[in-house]
């Protein structure tokens, strides 16, 4: 006798003990490899499954080996001779050649390049390692956005607990009508009658036929009640729920950034690492969230991710420009009421002199009003940082932001020169939402 | 009522149940198999990749590079680049097959009769199999293995047991014993000796020594027995299983490293008799589903929809590309194993003249029943192959033989499918299954004990094929860390 047996719902993931034990062996790799594929992909990207390679040192499974290939002799017998007889002789294919199958590659390292999926919370760890997060903030970031159970009306099936008395008993009643279910009263009424015949002397053969008709009514009547029941499971009605999300509203993200000659590759990366985490707090807050991308030499433009991040332009460097085309794409297409704005400015700290007194113009007057949001960060290198060591020197666009920064709280400043610098520019909308939430 | 068994691509666990009686009715009386009591399992794909990369088992031990195996067959099957396996058949009693939950029903009735019936009579009745695996105890040692790795995990650290774990795989292959039996402790001595031991240590274990100033030595232990069991001197040399060797004789591994190696050890000689019978156990298992399906279309058991998407999944599973096709990657054990399955039904049944000559016991007989269960049971690839090939499927595969010497710029053809060439075909052809030649045949011939205690390993050549430069150096470092001393491998000529 067979046993069948359904594992199908047995819990799944198995092997995960495994996943992550060879996540930590090949640590080093993956992590080259996140970091570059981060630099790769776009902004929005960053919570997606998304695939890797990593080279397979440090995950190498070594078993000794023949090598036929470096001396000695062998033979070996194939399949599908069309023209050769013996004594023939086929060149043998060069290596890195494909050759002739597999044969040649059953010998070879046949370790290279290793590629699989890495899952939306595995990518983010590794995100999240290098800007040093505290946990409280990474748990939060990897949250999905909640769900809430909602009435959504009465259904025909649930759980007990769930009974719509009201809507059950009514249908009850309804189908008792409908059936003409006999009350309880009409069974009494019969059953006195009959009590009553019962009683009568002398009895007669009218009142003998009469008690033989009553009593057959009277089982009917009986009958008809247990048939047509009081309460019949077609009556029934359940509450229903259904998982909905949680109502959000929508955001839209504006980053800016000096793209002029200064700005050089390392600037950029973490420029990019500051707009993605944004975009993951937004991410988790609002249910859809607009990246606007708005690059600035002495002259701004809004333009797409690609060219945002690997296009260059020469000339000088007027922040105010980039604001002014910010505040145009907002009346045009994102207005406070329907949106909530947040904006990131990325910049080496350069601008026209004089330029700086209208950026603080403007972000005091015009755009902080509108703003939920606004960080900015200054990018250099490790030298500056020290020069720089102190928050009340720096060039002059740095120190009109910082009255900035006095005036409204929302509005954060900070200067970094590597990944773990970028997190506490967010400190305020961290924390605050840990309150909040 | 019809007699049909089923008519719709849907299965539910009637009509698996119905279809497995009726199979197993044919299999019973029809074809005489003899197997395992079955339990089937359906398991879902993910459930299957899982088993994937785990060698198949049920269970095992946690380790990274189950992990790898997982990440890669998932992205391939992610990819579409590798469809899954309909079954996984392990060789244990209960003999336990898997079947998955997207096949058709047409699909599962090939899967029960090709895992529940064809592997399982010949796990059951295979000599090697008999002789070399514990079909009842696989289970319950796994089990042990799972707990006694985690709980060294545990008790050791992660890393620990890891480099044990890592080195042990790179020994696999020569973690067999290929000629003799291993010498056998009972399991209950095993288990309770190291119980004896945990408890040992844990009793001699005192708060006290731990707050003495440094440089007090503690009162020495009492030596265990054990340990002298461990060393007992007499490491009879030479020795071709390198894990029992390290595990019994290595001067530096701890009692539980000890019990890791012999873990591995039992496993790859568990997984050994699979390896030298791939063609005969995939060419039993086609042979009875192609027999099982083909009977129960002629009762008029299933229909000829079912019948035709049978043959469809058949042939492409036994179809063998020639060398130059770029889907070739060496001979198909299935197209191979069924291919000979069928000649000898033929022979037996309608045999030729050429037959009659190659096969003069065989040809003829009758009773093809009887002469592939002889085969089923008593032989392995190897021997099989130089026994039953006969020069029809040599000319039907085509096979010919090439000569490689390294030092040269081409191959030389030695032999083909012709009248002076079928018996070395053959031959050349059976050694290539010789798991004995094809792994490096790699002996412990000394051991310095007394002096800086090097090991000393040689590398018997096969007519002079040296092993791969790089992989050896790597194995070796692994050896070293479990020898805890230097280690010399050398190439010896043969």
């Amino acid at each position: 006798m067979p046993y069948f047996i359904d594992r199908r719902l047995n819990p799944k993931g198995k092997s995960l003990a495994n996943r992550q034990r060879f996540l930590r062996r090949a640590r080093t790799q993956i992590r080259e490899a996140v970091q570059k594929s981060l630099k790769d992909s776009a902004v929005a990207d960053i919570s997606k499954d998304r695939k890797v390679r990593i080279s397979s040192k440090g995950t190498r499974e070594p078993r000794f080996r023949l090598d036929p290939k470096s001396a000695g002799e062998r033979d070996f017998v194939l399949p599908g001779n069309r023209e050769f007889v013996p004594g023939d002789e086929i060149d043998k294919p060069k290596a890195g050649e494909a050759g002739s199958g597999k044969d040649a590659a059953d010998y070879a390292e046949g370790e290279d390049d290793f590629e699989f999926v890495m899952r939306q919370e595995e990518v983010l760890d590794i995100f999240f390692e290098d800007l040093e997060l505290p946990n409280l903030v990474r748990t939060m970031l990897k949250e999905t956005p909640n769900a809430v159970w909602k009435r959504s009306g009465i259904t025909t099936s649930g759980s007990p607990t769930q009974i719509n008395l009201i809507r059950t008993m009514r249908n009850a009643q309804g189908r008792r009508l409908a059936m003409r279910r006999p009350k309880v009263a009409a069974v009494k009424a019969l059953q006195d009658e009959l009590d009553r015949l019962e009683r009568v002397e002398p009895q007669n053969e009218e009142t003998r036929a009469k008690i033989v008709a009553l009593k057959e009514d009277l089982a009917k009547t009986i009958a008809r009640r247990k048939w047509v029941g009081f309460i019949d499971p077609v009556d029934v009605r359940y509450n229903a729920f259904t998982e909905q999300p949680v109502p959000t509203s929508q955001a839209v993200m504006f980053c800016l950034m000096d793209v002029s000659g200064s700005m050089g590759e390392r600037e950029k990366d973490l420029a990019k690492r500051f707009y993605m985490l944004l975009h993951l707090f937004l991410r988790r807050r609002y249910k859809k969230v607009d990246i606007v991308f708005i690059r600035h030499t002495h002259d701004a433009q809004e333009v797409d991710e690609q060219e945002f991040f690997y296009s260059r332009q020469s000339g000088g460097t007027i922040v105010s420009t980039a604001l002014d085309k910010m505040l145009e794409i907002q009346r045009e297409r994102y207005t406070t009421a329907d949106w909530n704005i947040y904006a990131a400015q990325a910049s080496d700290g350069y601008t026209q002199s004089g330029d700086a007194r209208r950026c603080v113009e403007m972000l005091n007057a015009e755009i902080m009003p509108l703003c939920q949001y606004y960080a900015y960060i200054e990018i250099l290198d490790e030298r500056e940082m020290e020069v720089f060591a102190s928050e009340d020197s720096g060039a002059e666009l740095w120190r009109a932001y910082r009255t900035v920064a006095e005036l409204w709280p929302n509005f954060a400043t900070k200067r970094i020169s590597k990944p773990a610098d970028i997190f506490p520019v967010f400190h305020e909308l961290f924390k605050k939402t840990e309150h909040a939430g | 009522m019809s007699g049909l068994l089923f008519s719709e691509a849907e299965w539910d666990f009637e009509t698996l149940d119905r279809t497995y009686k009726a199979i197993e009715e044919i299999a019973l009386k029809d074809l005489r198999l003899d197997v395992y009591p079955n339990q089937i399992e359906v398991i879902s794909s993910e459930q299957m990749l899982d088993a994937y990369s785990s060698l198949g088992m049920p269970l095992m031990y946690n380790h990274w590079s189950f992990g790898k195996l997982f990440a890669r067959e998932e992205t391939m099957y992610r990819a579409g680049f590798s469809a899954l396996a309909y079954e996984i058949v392990i060789n244990s009693s209960p003999c336990i097959s898997y079947l998955l939950e997207e096949n058709t029903m047409t699909m599962q009735a090939l899967v029960m009769a090709h895992a529940a019936f064809g592997h399982n009579h010949f796990f059951k009745n295979n000599y090697l199999f008999r002789q070399w695996t514990n079909a009842e105890g696989i289970l319950d040692y796994l089990a042990f293995a799972k707990r006694y790795i985690a709980a060294c995990e545990e008790r050791h650290g992660r890393e620990a047991v890891e480099s044990v774990l890592d080195a042990a795989h790179a020994l696999m292959d020569q973690g067999v014993f290929r000629y003799r039996r291993p010498p056998k402790p009972s399991k209950e001595r095993v288990l309770e000796k190291r119980r004896r031991r945990v408890e040992y240590e844990e009793e001699a274990y005192s708060e006290l020594w731990r707050t003495l100033p440094a440089g007090v030595e503690p009162p020495a232990a009492p030596p265990t027995p054990e340990d002298e069991d461990e060393f007992d001197g007499d490491m009879k040399l030479p020795e071709e299983n390198l894990l029992y060797f390290l595990e019994k004789h290595s001067p530096s591994l701890k009692a539980w490293q000890r019990e890791i190696l012999r873990i591995v050890r039992n496993l790859a000689q568990y997984f050994y008799p699979q390896r030298q019978t791939k063609v005969m156990n995939e060419g039993c298992a086609c042979f009875v589903h192609h027999a099982i399906m083909n009977l129960l279309y002629d009762r008029g058991l299933i229909t000829e929809g079912s019948l035709l998407e049978f043959l469809h999944s058949h042939t492409s599973v036994v179809f063998q590309p020639e060398f130059n096709d770029p889907r070739y990657s060496g001979i198909n054990p299935y197209a191979l194993g069924f291919a000979m399955m069928s000649d000898i039904r033929r022979i037996a049944e309608n045999p030729t003249e050429e037959d009659r000559d190659w096969f003069p016991a065989l040809a003829g007989s009758g009773d093809w029943i009887a002469a592939v269960q002889d085969a089923w049971a008593n032989y392995r690839d190897e021997s099989f192959i130089e026994q039953f090939l006969s020069p029809k499927l040599m000319r039907e595969f085509r096979l010919f033989a090439l000569f490689d010497k390294a030092e040269e710029d081409s191959y030389k053809v030695a032999a083909i499918h012709n009248e002076g060439g079928y018996r070395k075909v053959r031959s050349l052809l059976a050694r290539q299954y010789d798991v004995g030649t094809a792994d490096p045949n790699i002996q412990v011939v000394g051991a310095a004990l007394k002096g800086d205690r090097t090991l000393f390993l040689t590398h018997r050549m096969n007519r002079g094929v040296p092993l791969h430069d790089a992989t050896k150096e790597l194995v070796v470092s692994h050896i070293e860390r479990l020898w805890g001393h230097d280690v010399i491998l050398e190439e010896a000529a043969d």
